[in-house]
């Protein structure tokens, strides 16, 4: 066989094992999806919203579940952004290029990555333990030490996107550093700050394993955050494992909710994030 | 009316020009960053603490034995953590070739119109929560990989022979193999968004120096753009990696849970963080406590290396 030919054959072989590899992970989402609709979409009703989780074979919904996701994620939110916006804002504005703000910057992206059920062993050991009670609290505080390493980076990253002239023009006004940054750099940046805390809720949002040990589930309707708390995530993975099939529908449909929040907002996020990009 | 606005306005420009109010500012900025700090530094120091006790009962044991039995408090932990590790090589294994080829196709081949849509959707794959990835493991793929996969090849093969033991397993779908797949999946879209990244940091000039000499787009890519970017290239695989050590509920659902050491790939088997997950809550004893954190201490010790080296090789490669 000639040189050439061998080597178009090559070629021709290389794109087409980049399409596959394409095509499978396109195929992969197309199947997740498809097997959450087909099993989630018929089992949502108005009950979903309105009842609390049921005893197996009792019809009822995940309404206690989907409140306490939403109090816990809500208050984690809280903690996540004052932590993350002002700590991104140190790293971009202040000390972002001396040793230390590397060392932080460094640590920030592994807790980044860390892995979530040892964070809340971390929070077990640090509020639950010493307590004597599993809370939701707890589960908020381990929610929220997940989402705030994502909203310091997008801070510091949408930070450093805004000119230097705006910094000029505010000092130039007679403002001091830090009035500049609050009401100039923060507005300027403001889109790119919101994308932080979209992707920030997005990861907590869907996160079971330190939910685990620190808010632990509860099977009645409680919106007493010093007490042990539903989640969707916990209240999944419980049905998910049971033995009953109306609690395993129950399981799905939760699955299909968690799944569409998450990437309606991951999605908006995105979208947002392009927005500032675009100068 | 407007003369007293004026003033109040001046008054506080002149408290915000006060050192003192930007001192503070500064301060509660700098004390955020270093309550992240803090926090890691708090994990760690906390799976020491609670981890102290196994470690000191059990001694270097703890990591080479494979006996786990809580009835009687004897922990080792050795089948955890190669069913860790043997989980995550091998997703690593099936996830790599992908995410290659899915950046290489979105960067190389693809018409631009078509990458951002595609892209998307396979960073979509990202944003699917864990626990979701595990029920659909557990219903969709571990029933059909049991009855497609794993009976015919106990069928065909023979149990005697060096693959028939390493492919020998229950055939209910629940084991290393599956959950290395489930976990391939999960770590593809991290992999594939940054090594486009990395392909989308090559200057123009490569390329065109690469085709300049006559190069087909294959030999371009694997001659030329792969190694200018070879030490990014595997800081993302070693953060394909890190992902994957820790990655929980997906993990939980599939790999079977069991505490032994796994004896082939259909095995069932179990992972640090699936054994965490599993037992905690209903943990008794102290000491049953002590040897699951423990256990998280180990685990933070292998994503911690793993990370960190991560993390340096993708600095230096954009420098």
């Amino acid at each position: 066989m000639d040189r050439a030919l061998r080597r178009r054959i090559a070629n021709g072989l290389f794109v087409g094992l980049c399409i596959a590899a394409t095509l499978v992970a396109l195929g992969a989402l197309v199947l997740i999806l498809w097997s959450l609709l087909t099993q989630g979409v018929g089992g949502i009703d108005l009950k979903i919203f309105t009842m609390t989780q049921p005893a197996p074979g009792s019809p009822g919904g995940l309404a206690n579940a989907i409140v306490g996701s939403l109090m816990m994620c809500a208050l984690a939110m809280v903690l996540a952004v004052v932590v993350g916006v002002l700590a991104g804002t140190w790293l971009a504005e202040y000390g972002g290029r001396t040793t230390y703000g590397q060392i932080v910057r460094f640590l920030n992206d592994v807790l980044l990555s860390a892995p979530s059920i040892l964070v809340g062993l971390f929070v077990y050991q640090l509020l639950v333990r010493p307590f004597h009670g599993f809370s939701a609290y707890a589960g908020a505080v381990a929610l929220a030490l997940l989402a705030a390493p994502i909203v310091t980076r997008t801070t510091e990253d949408m930070l450093t996107l805004q000119p230097n002239t705006l910094r000029e023009a505010g000092m130039a006004l007679g403002a001091g550093r830090g009035l500049v940054i609050r009401s100039i750099i923060w507005k300027a940046a403001g889109a790119g700050l919101l994308t932080g805390g979209l992707l920030g809720f997005a990861r907590i949002s869907g996160e079971t394993a330190p939910l685990l040990f620190t808010s632990l589930g509860n099977q009645f309707f409680s919106t007493n955050m010093s007490q042990p708390m539903a989640s969707l995530p916990t209240t999944i993975f419980q049905f998910a494992l049971s033995a009953y099939d109306d609690w395993r529908r129950l399981a799905w449909v939760g699955a299909l909710l968690i799944a569409v929040a998450v990437l309606a907002v991951n999605t908006i996020g995105r979208l947002l994030a392009r927005e500032t990009h675009r100068p | 009316m407007a003369s007293v606005t004026m003033e109040a306005a001046a008054e506080r420009q002149a408290q915000d020009r006060q050192p003192g109010g930007e001192a503070l500012f500064r301060a509660l900025c700098f004390s955020a960053a270093t309550l992240l700090l803090a926090s890691l530094a708090g994990v760690v120091a906390s799976l020491a603490i609670g981890g102290w006790p196994a470690f000191r009962a059990f001694g270097l044991g703890f990591l080479t034995s494979t006996e786990w039995n809580p009835v009687t408090e004897v922990y080792g932990a050795a089948g955890p953590i190669v069913g860790t590790v043997v989980t995550s090589l091998l997703s690593l294994a099936l996830a790599l070739p992908l995410a290659l080829g899915v950046s290489i196709f979105l960067v190389e081949f693809c018409p631009r119109t078509v990458a951002r849509p595609v892209a998307i959707a396979v960073e979509l794959l990202a944003g699917i929560p864990s626990i979701v990835y595990g029920m659909w493991g557990l219903f969709v793929l571990a029933p059909w990989f049991a009855t497609h996969v794993q009976l015919p090849l106990m069928m065909h093969l023979d149990p005697d022979s060096w693959i028939g033991h390493l492919l020998y397993g229950v055939p209910n779908g629940a084991n290393i193999f599956t959950a290395s797949l489930i976990l391939a999946i999960m770590i593809l879209p991290y992999m594939s968004a940054v090594f486009r990244e990395l392909l989308l940091t090559i200057p123009a000039q490569v390329r065109e120096a690469a085709y300049g000499l006559g190069a087909t787009p294959f030999e371009a890519v694997t001659q030329v753009l792969l190694p200018y970017v070879r030490r990014g290239g595997v800081g993302v695989i070693m953060l394909g990696l890190g992902r994957a050590l820790g990655e929980t509920m997906a993990v939980t659902f599939i790999i079977g849970n069991s505490h032994g050491f796994p004896h082939s790939l259909f095995d069932s088997g179990s992972t640090i963080a699936s054994t965490i997950a599993n037992e905690f809550a209903e943990a008794t004893s102290d000491m049953h406590t002590s040897a699951l954190i423990a256990l998280g201490l180990v685990l933070f010790v292998l994503t911690f290396a793993v990370l960190a080296i991560a993390r340096l090789l993708l600095a230096t490669q954009k420098h």
